[in-house]
């Protein structure tokens, strides 16, 4: 009978089921890239290939100051929020359990369970009175902003590769009469550098990324890329965007790559 | 030997501190700290051009469950908002139950992959995952949109004349929100089904149990720490939705986080729109809190 080619953890139907969630999961995105390359203006008929939409989206001032906003708020909170968690990372792993050591993590992760549309509303409040008292209009606030929620997750990789790292260089150096600075310099931060890295990488992304805190902390015409493309669902939809978010989605792409060759486990 | 190790090693907990205390304080000042500002302003009064008077009110409270007839002189309940609740919850948790029907095959397919295709299995379920919602959003948009691939598709094959009314509606938020959150759904499934014993299966058919009862009896009790952990996941984030609800819903199918967003970048009734935010904020938690205890019951019991 077909019981010769029973494999017990197969399951009726469970691979097809996977593959067309893989195959759902995928399509809306090639589709979306594919009709930036339209040379129509529309995003379902093919009329050919074209290059014309990413000129049109190089051309406009709108989305290269987008542009130029995205990239100096994401350097700014990812080199930040990375400079902070390395030093939390090393405050809260290999050390004996200290008093608030829980406190800390729940500080650290807090921007993960608070749905982001409160926190989007509590910064508008905050933000906004401290517009009013000082006066500062300035990108200041996105950078903070951005900082702040980039913080868990450039922190997440750091510690990983901070539990993972073999004390017994550190020790060795340490019994060859090197400062605790000179071993920190010499020997932890080189070994911890891929994290870091990694840290950078996708704090970098989940900035680049924000739509919703952004567009409550904004002060009139600091648009960033994610909610200038927001803005533009009200108007006239043209593969325009799709050009854009293409662009975008190659950026995250490359970044999510390099991330993951770095935090892969090597042995 | 020990005392390189005391000196190498263990710093005090007052270096922790230390290290610890610029994130903190960054953290304090741009996303716990003005939470406490959100409470405050709940209890303020309501001014017209936006914004509050400093005086202490229920109005923002009250505000989310009633509205207040001017001609009637009394309190009435605000059908709207109940509407807005009622839709945020159903559709979070269509969203949370479709993500497990799709999402637990597809963990278990990739659970069950040879040990070397496992990781592009999983690397393909991430890539989405990390992408940009907004640009996920916009994709699931321009295939259901009325002049979008699938209408077109359709007529184009003569199914359909009119295109199908799909884009701003209530299944289009829900189509939108399980696309975007499976992998949320399908990475911590993954996790528990890749730790299951399989040999168990083994003995379960050989005790002469059909698949439906192995899956029921066997499978789905072992990988319930997996299924609550991705449905809270799931769960939280699309209750407090906001992105997918507003480009896939339109105005008319509005959710928790866009009602928010209305009391105060345009309906300027921040009293109300606070106090909606410190309610959506205990939801969440109260969720958090289960999910904790579950995994802290679960891990207890793994090693013990």
């Amino acid at each position: 009978m077909a019981e010769r080619g029973f494999q017990v953890s197969r399951l009726p139907g469970f691979a097809t089921i996977a593959i067309a969630a893989f195959v759902l999961l995928y399509l809306p995105i090639v589709t979306l890239v594919t009709f930036s390359f339209n040379a129509s203006n529309s995003v379902a008929v093919w009329g050919g290939f074209s290059l014309h939409w990413y000129a049109d989206a190089w051309a406009n001032d709108d989305v290269k100051a987008a542009t130029m906003r995205s990239l100096v708020i994401g350097v700014s909170a990812a080199v930040l929020s990375t400079t902070l968690a390395t030093m939390a990372a090393l405050g809260t792993t290999r050390r004996r359990a200290f008093k608030g050591q829980t406190f800390i993590y729940v500080v650290i992760n807090q921007p993960l369970m608070v749905p982001e549309v409160v926190t989007a509303v509590a910064l508008l409040i905050f933000f906004g009175i401290i517009k009013v008292a000082t006066g500062y209009q300035g990108l200041g606030y996105l950078i903070v902003a951005h900082t702040a929620f980039c913080i868990p997750f450039a922190y997440l990789p750091i510690r990983a590769r901070l539990e993972s790292m073999d004390l017994a260089l550190e020790t060795a150096a340490a019994d060859l009469y090197a400062t605790p600075w000179q071993t920190f310099r010499r020997v932890t931060l080189p070994l911890l550098a891929p994290g870091i890295m990694a840290g950078a990488m996708l704090a970098f992304v989940i900035s680049l990324d924000d739509v919703v805190i952004t567009e409550f902390v904004k002060s009139a015409g600091q648009d960033t890329l994610p909610t200038y493309m927001l803005g533009q669902l009200r108007r006239s939809f043209t593969p325009e965007v799709n050009a854009i978010s293409t662009m975008l989605l190659g950026l995250t792409v490359v970044l999510l790559t390099l991330f993951f060759l770095l935090t892969r486990k090597n042995d | 030997m020990s005392r390189a190790e005391d000196t190498a090693v263990r710093t005090s907990a007052r270096n922790g501190w230390l290290l610890s205390l610029p994130a903190l304080v960054v953290l304090a000042f741009a996303a716990s700290g003005p939470l406490l500002i959100v409470v405050w302003y709940s209890f303020l009064t309501a001014n017209d051009t936006g914004n509050v008077i400093h005086e202490f009110s229920l109005d923002g409270w009250k505000g989310i469950l009633f509205t207040y007839d001017i001609f009637e002189e009394r309190y009435a309940l605000a059908d709207a908002h109940l509407t807005i609740f009622w839709r945020s919850v159903w559709l979070s948790l269509t969203t949370t139950a479709l993500t497990f029907a799709i999402g637990f095959p597809t963990a278990w397919f990739i659970a069950t992959r040879p040990q070397q295709q496992r990781a592009l299995w999983l690397f393909l379920i991430t890539i989405p995952f990390w992408t940009n919602l907004l640009i996920r959003t916009f994709a699931i948009n321009e295939m259901i949109r009325n002049e979008g691939i699938l209408n077109t598709l359709l007529i184009w094959a003569g199914a359909i004349e009119t295109p199908l009314q799909i884009n701003y509606t209530e299944t289009a938020v829900l189509i939108g929100m399980t696309y975007v959150y499976l992998p949320l759904m399908v990475l911590p499934l993954f996790a528990t089904i890749e730790r299951f014993d399989m040999r168990l299966l083994e003995a379960s058919y050989d005790l002469y149990a059909s698949r439906w009862r192995t899956l029921r009896r066997v499978i789905l009790p072992i990988v319930k720490p997996g299924i609550i952990a991705g449905s809270i996941l799931v769960f939280v984030p699309s209750l407090g939705a906001y992105v997918t609800p507003r480009i896939l819903g339109g105005g008319k199918n509005m959710m928790i986080g866009n009602f928010i967003e209305l009391q105060f970048l345009q309906g300027k009734n921040w009293p109300l729109g606070a106090a909606l935010s410190v309610a959506l904020l205990f939801i969440v938690m109260a969720a958090l809190l289960v999910y904790v205890r579950v995994a802290n019951r679960d891990r207890g019991a793994g090693h013990g």
